[in-house]
């Protein structure tokens, strides 16, 4: 999974850096910008598409599971353990006996949260600590940079694993709860984007209509937020949609080594972990949530391959 | 060039000291009882409890816990693991053949393949080896390894008997089905990576020169183009070497290896915090060091980086 991270990064670093106009050259009628022509560009690619109507359908799943399911994922009937897919049961019953499609169905749900707060906490974290590292250089730089590096040398999975570990219900069971693996993510993945948005803001700081700002006599935060901010957000916005996937594969992996979410929560994690134990008697209630976990992680892959290649001109 | 490794190394030293100590902290201090789990479920006797906090320093604050273990280390000396009373040293010793077997038999695997396929790729994009190489390394990186791990090991070895399905009793040829898995993930991005460096290189001047000087492809795809995109490739792979020992904790487990990974795994179940902060010492200090073999490399690969 960090490798995920890393690739990000190093995928942003081969797209020609940002070079987005400004919001005011945007509201022009006469003149696109890059970001218009990005979004047009957008609209026409098959992948962007397949993956944004994956991804609709996947958050309308997350939001509204009783739409799709009537059953009870919870209801389990250990008379139909282990019995194949059919009519009644379109993907099978597990092992106890429950119903695979409605657990995946209902199993989204906490992916999906994890997936986007995950994300979205890393974003402001990394992007924070990338800008003002960026922007002031210097000492402050030296010190961000500092703790980045630190981070970055612990190996994401043995990390989360640490402090997971730490999660306990009254019993002193393992027992995270889906915020503590929120959190546990975050702490671990943010690196990639404070290094990414770095890169950014120090390239961008170089331009002439900062300078020119400056002389004009704006302030440190307007120049940051009104000039620099928007014009170095996309390489991180790239980075941080490709990323989404992975978090959803390193929470369900987090599941499956018996630390992340636990039953009786539903996760795909906790359903895959539970069907590779009875690997031999069946292999259905392996395949169905293997399978969404699979789809979802390729949508948000996808969307963010479409996003940077309609964002990078060299690939007009 | 030598006072830039230098320095490096200098720089590495407050990062390793860093790294170690949050890993030490989160391990010892968050409220489990090493002790008690020699015990399981019965009591502990009370002497056999004092006897190993004092051995241990359990009692002491953790900054004092954390120098005796940091002191140790600058003697060459990793501590004793809480759970087997074996010496750390011993235990890395045992575990780290296995490990380097998995991770060479993964990085061989993904640094033929991988490049091969990005760069025939790249050379054609929108050809059909394109649309086959972004696709199939798509699928690779959507699926969760431990998924691939079980579904090959179940297919590949339980049922077709092509590999052994587990331990590493077979020599050999039980490392190379835990190795390709390890390895695809990592096959995947490179080959996407090289895929694109070599798209975007192939359009660059100096290569429309050494086409125009008359030089043959071979020359221009071997040297010009295949040099300059190898750049983000070996980054990719240096960062990659430490995420193969660390992060094969799925692959080991699944496969039955006693490596790192797997080790790690196991004294994180009982809390034997001296020999985690071992384990993950030694893989901070490989991540370091491939780091900075990655930053000379550069040099190697483009003589327009230098170090002063």
């Amino acid at each position: 999974m960090s490798d995920t991270t890393q690739i990000a990064e190093a995928n942003a670093k081969i797209m020609d850096g940002p070079n987005v106009p400004g919001p005011e050259t945007a509201r022009s009628e006469k003149t696109r910008s890059l970001a218009q022509d990005a979004f047009r560009d957008l609209v026409r690619r098959p992948m962007f598409l397949v993956s944004a109507v994956l991804i609709l359908g996947i958050l309308t799943i997350a939001a509204f599971p009783s739409l799709f399911t009537s059953v009870d994922p919870l209801a389990c009937d250990l008379k139909h353990s282990m019995e194949g897919p059919s009519g009644s049961a379109w993907f099978g019953y597990n092992f106890q006996g429950c119903d695979v499609y409605s657990q995946t169905i209902y199993g989204t749900r906490n992916s999906v949260i994890v997936g986007v707060l995950t994300t979205a906490f890393s974003l402001v974290i990394g992007g924070l600590i990338g800008v003002l590292g960026g922007f002031f250089g210097k000492w402050t730089d030296a010190l961000l940079s500092f703790v980045t590096n630190v981070f970055f040398g612990l190996p994401l999975l043995l990390a989360a694993i640490v402090i997971l570990n730490n999660f306990r219900d009254e019993k002193g069971m393992r027992n995270a709860g889906v915020m503590a693996v929120v959190l546990t993510l975050t702490v671990v993945g943010w690196m990639s984007m404070a290094r990414v948005m770095r890169g950014a803001v120090m390239q961008v700081k170089q331009a002439d209509y900062v300078a020119a700002a400056r002389s004009l006599g704006a302030s440190t935060s307007r120049m940051m937020f009104r000039h620099v901010l928007p014009n170095s957000v996309t390489p991180l916005i790239v980075v941080a949609t490709i990323s989404l996937g992975a978090v959803i594969g390193a929470e369900a992996t987090l599941s499956f080594l018996g630390i992340g979410i636990r039953p009786p929560a539903i996760s795909w994690g906790v359903m895959i972990s539970e069907a590779q134990q009875r690997i031999s008697s069946g292999l259905h209630p392996l395949l169905f949530p293997s399978g969404m976990l699979t789809i979802t992680v390729l949508a948000f892959i996808m969307l963010g391959d479409a996003v940077r290649d309609a964002f990078d001109p060299k690939l007009r | 060039m030598g006072r830039f490794v230098i320095r490096r190394i200098l720089q590495m030293v407050p990062v390793f000291i860093g790294t170690t100590l949050i890993v030490y902290v989160l391990v010892t201090q968050m409220g489990g009882d090493p002790i008690q789990n020699l015990y399981g479920e019965k009591p502990v006797p009370d002497n056999i409890r004092a006897t190993l906090t004092a051995q241990y320093h359990l009692d002491e604050p953790w900054y004092l816990q954390y120098w005796y273990y940091f002191k140790g280390l600058l003697q060459g000396d990793f501590g004793e693991s809480i759970q087997q009373g074996r010496p750390i040293a011993e235990l890395l010793a045992e575990a780290w053949p296995e490990t380097l077997k998995v991770a060479g038999v993964a990085f061989t695997f993904e640094l033929v393949v991988g490049v091969i396929a990005g760069v025939l790729a790249g050379m054609r994009r929108g050809s059909f080896i394109d649309n086959l190489v972004l696709v199939s390394t798509l699928t690779v990186i959507a699926v969760p390894i431990f998924v691939l791990g079980n579904v090959s090991q179940t297919f590949l070895g339980q049922e077709w008997g092509l590999f052994p399905v587990s331990s590493t009793d077979d020599g050999f040829i039980s490392y190379v089905l835990p190795g390709l898995v390890l390895g695809s993930v990592s096959l995947a991005y490179i080959a996407r990576l090289a895929r694109a460096s070599v798209a975007e290189n192939l359009r660059a001047d100096y290569v429309r020169t050494a086409k125009a000087k008359g030089l043959p492809k071979n020359r221009v795809i071997g040297i010009h183009v295949l040099r300059n995109s190898l750049i983000p490739v070996v980054t990719y792979l240096g960062a990659d070497l430490g995420t193969l020992m660390g992060g094969a904790i799925v692959t080991e487990g699944i496969f039955n290896i006693p490596g790192v990974g797997y080790q790690l795994f196991q004294s994180l179940n009982v809390e034997d915090g001296p020999a985690v902060v071992g384990f993950v010492s030694l893989l901070v200090l490989v991540y370091l060091i491939t780091a900075l073999i990655v930053d000379l490399l550069y040099a190697v690969l483009d003589p327009r980086i230098r170090y002063e």
